[in-house]
């Protein structure tokens, strides 16, 4: 066996960072299928998996690759799969299975520009409202956003700390530049990571109900062959996890996914601030264009525009708070992303009555880059 | 019953002898048990069950042989058949 | 002496929800009694029962997941196989049994039903084929005979259905069985041996759908299982090319293929795992 925890300093791409990052956090099953730009994920994973007693297999087809990732889930292994667009369109259905189940997992998508086949080499970040709404009915979902191939490393653990924590997946939308962009990073000590897992069953095993909540709201999770004989549906089901077809616990059951992640947003929702103290204008930006948004701040600072940033690193639930909060008090948000406004809704409609909105946003297929950031905020001022 | 060919032991083999129990409530009166009893041994009961099936009743309980098969070919698990000294201890 | 009694507990409610009995399972719907043979085997086989998970797709067969008293997983339309598959590499140790429908395994599962065959991924595959989409109300399926009548060929299915034992043999399947559900003796056995059998088992089982299928096909229960016990031939080691299914012609029952290779573990532990095999016979 070889260590899971590569500890040392590496020039690697983003792909490649995600990939150690959840071997450090202790992931043991990837079940995966060819995309650009995320096959690197697969491909580092297919070599080091073996080595450390964990399992690749590549499926054939992304909605086989998302049913094995469950299925490995339940019988306690921490899972992980990596696509793009067309491989996350086709994942959807399963990742609902994932919500209602509450079963832990991570899937990756190291975004390309869409729709359809669309730009399969080139970045762009259209989507994040997939993510928040792919998957049909209403409920909640965590996703993460890095910027760095040192982001793609840390964020990979946090998705599965998340993940077991609060036993629901949780999305790394990733996008090309940063899934193939190479960077130094930093792999600490093994000892410095300390991965959270699933929350375990105590007590009796036949009094067990295996979706009875716990005090964070989140039910403890019991795997397949411990003795506790559970019966887990996608259909809509109670406590003890038995299908019940009304609305009653149709409204039961979404109160109990939607509310263990709105009670634990303190802990689920982080973001950066970049120059926020005394900035007017506010950058709002995440993944690669937080980078472009980063340099357009320097650059604004000195031509006299009090500019700031809010990186998101939780994209999913949306940082309402903050944003509403910098609403109250800047004279203008100008959100970043490649894409012709996605999240620009969102921050539209928490600063609605508070402050003006703007979008810079690119079809996608090219980074955006600080100049045309600057041109708005230079006419916001 | 008529064998065409006598087993030429046929007088020391002890044919088992069975007892049926019917759990009624989850009977949905397909019948099966009725029509494939090698022994004809059921019959369709006049009585409705809660959910308005009527199940099946014994009606030559000396002929069950307690072969199980009215036991494994019912889809509901409301037919079963134990061996007769067994179940009178 | 009235001799027969009404008691409440059947051999196999230790294995049952009974909290969920009677099931939603039709009258005369041969699901039951596939499951019910399904059980018997696992007991008879002597499996580590707790180390048994079942895993079910969508539509009546899939709601077989709900009412074992093991832990069983109840997934998405045509999903049960990949998520078996990921259940089997993350922990070997559990037996996993696929418990699924015609519609779930071979139309919108298809695809995953041949891969893991060919990957020879460590499974028991039981498909209860009822030649049609039953719990939507009856439509075409990828095994609905030629000609037949459902909602969605009204006239008569003009499509060729799949022959399922051919397909899981050649796509690389270990064990390949088909049976009826009169024939339930013989499909414990089978079941109970392909729970044995190291690889991908597939045992495919006709049942009657009355309400959908048998009322659109002047075929009453009853007379299905009677066109069971005439029209099918038990044909062992018959190769899978040649298994019949018309209920005019004939319908081929048996055990086709039964032949042990190398499971996708055994074979990834010989390809990717080297050293640890080192370790572990120097170990021994």
């Amino acid at each position: 066996m070889k260590p899971a925890v590569l500890t040392g300093e590496h020039f690697i791409t983003g792909d490649v960072a995600c990939a150690e990052g959840a071997l450090a956090a202790g992931c043991r099953f990837f079940a995966g299928y060819p995309i650009t730009p995320a096959t690197e994920v697969a491909e580092h994973m297919a070599v080091r998996l073996p080595d450390v007693g964990g399992t690749y297999i590549q499926m054939e087809d992304e909605i086989a690759s998302m049913g094995a990732v469950l299925g490995a889930s339940c019988a306690g292994a921490k899972s992980m799969t990596a696509t793009s667009g067309p491989g996350f369109s086709l994942m959807m259905e399963n990742i609902g299975l994932a919500i209602c189940t509450e079963t832990p997992c991570v899937v990756v998508n190291v975004q390309r520009a869409g729709p359809s086949t669309g730009l399969p080499t080139l970045a762009a970040q259209g989507d994040m409202m997939q993510a928040r709404w792919g998957s049909h009915g209403h409920y909640e979902i965590i996703t993460l956003a890095p910027s760095s191939p040192q982001e793609m490393f840390y964020l990979t653990i946090t998705a599965f700390d998340l993940s077991e924590t609060y036993r629901t997946p949780v999305l790394i939308m990733s996008d090309e530049v940063i899934g193939h962009l190479s960077e130094r990073v930093i792999i600490p000590e093994a000892n410095a990571i300390k991965p959270r897992s699933r929350p375990k069953p105590k007590g009796r095993k036949d009094r067990f109900k295996p979706f009875q909540p716990g005090p964070n709201g989140v039910a403890p999770m019991a795997i397949a062959g411990e003795g506790y004989g559970i019966h887990v549906t996608g259909l809509t089901h109670d406590e003890k996890g038995y299908p019940v077809m009304t609305a009653e616990a149709q409204e039961a059951m979404l109160a109990q996914l939607t509310g263990k992640i709105h009670r634990n947003l303190e802990d689920i929702i982080r973001t950066e601030a970049y120059r926020l103290e005394d900035a007017d204008l506010v950058i709002v930006s995440y993944g690669v264009s937080a980078r472009s948004s980063l340099a357009a701040v320097d650059e604004a600072r000195q031509l006299g525009i009090k500019a700031g940033l809010l990186k998101l690193v939780t994209v999913w639930p949306f940082p309402e708070e903050r944003v509403r909060a910098l609403a109250e008090r800047v004279k203008g948000l100008v959100t970043v992303e490649i894409n012709l406004g996605q999240i620009h809704l969102e921050v539209q409609r928490c600063a609605a009555g508070r402050a003006p909105a703007m979008l810079v946003g690119h079809a996608g297929g090219a980074v955006i880059p600080p100049e045309r950031i600057i041109e708005t905020l230079r006419n916001f001022s | 019953m008529k064998y065409w060919r006598v087993p030429l032991d046929a007088d020391q083999i002890e044919v088992t002898r069975g007892i049926v129990h019917i759990v009624a409530e989850r009977c949905k009166g397909c019948g099966y048990c009725i029509a494939f009893c090698p022994r004809d041994v059921l019959e369709v009961s006049p009585r409705y069950n809660a959910k308005g099936y009527h199940p099946p009743q014994v009606k030559r309980a000396d002929e069950c042989v307690n072969c199980h098969y009215c036991e494994i070919i019912c889809p509901d698990f409301a037919i079963y058949s134990v061996e007769a000294s067994a179940d009178l201890v | 002496m009235n001799k027969t009694k009404e008691r409440n507990e059947h051999p196999l409610d230790e294995l049952l929800r009974t909290d969920r009995i009677p099931h939603i399972w039709c009258p005369g719907c041969g699901i039951g009694t596939a499951f019910s043979a399904s059980l018997v085997a696992m007991k008879t086989s002597a499996i580590d029962l707790q180390k048994t998970v079942m895993v079910s797709g969508i539509g009546c067969s899939g709601r077989g997941a709900g009412y074992i008293k093991l832990d069983s997983y109840h997934t998405t339309h045509g999903r049960a196989i990949p998520f078996a598959t990921g259940m089997k590499l993350a922990n070997p140790e559990l037996n996993v049994v696929v418990f699924s429908g015609d519609g779930d395994l071979f139309a919108i599962g298809g695809n995953h039903f041949i891969h893991a065959a060919r990957r020879n991924i460590d499974l028991t595959v039981v498909c209860v084929n009822n030649f049609n989409y039953g719990m939507t109300g009856g439509q075409a399926a990828a095994t609905t005979p030629c000609n037949a009548r459902t909602t969605t060929t009204p006239r008569g299915n003009p499509e060729t259905p799949f022959n399922l034992p051919f397909m899981a043999f050649a796509a690389g399947a270990s064990y390949v069985a088909r049976w009826t559900i009169l024939h339930t003796r013989d499909l414990t056995k089978s079941v109970e041996e392909a729970l044995l059998r190291r690889g991908f088992s597939f045992i495919e089982v006709l049942a009657p759908c009355p309400t959908s299928y048998g009322r659109r096909n002047k075929q009453k229960p009853l007379d299905t299982l009677k066109a069971y016990q005439e029209r099918t031939v038990i044909k062992h080691a018959c190769h899978p090319a040649e298994v019949q299914l018309d209920f005019e012609r004939g319908i081929t029952l048996g055990k086709f293929f039964d032949l042990e290779r190398p499971t996708f573990l055994d074979m990834y532990d010989r390809t990717c795992r080297p050293q640890e095999r080192i370790e572990k016979s120097e170990a021994v």
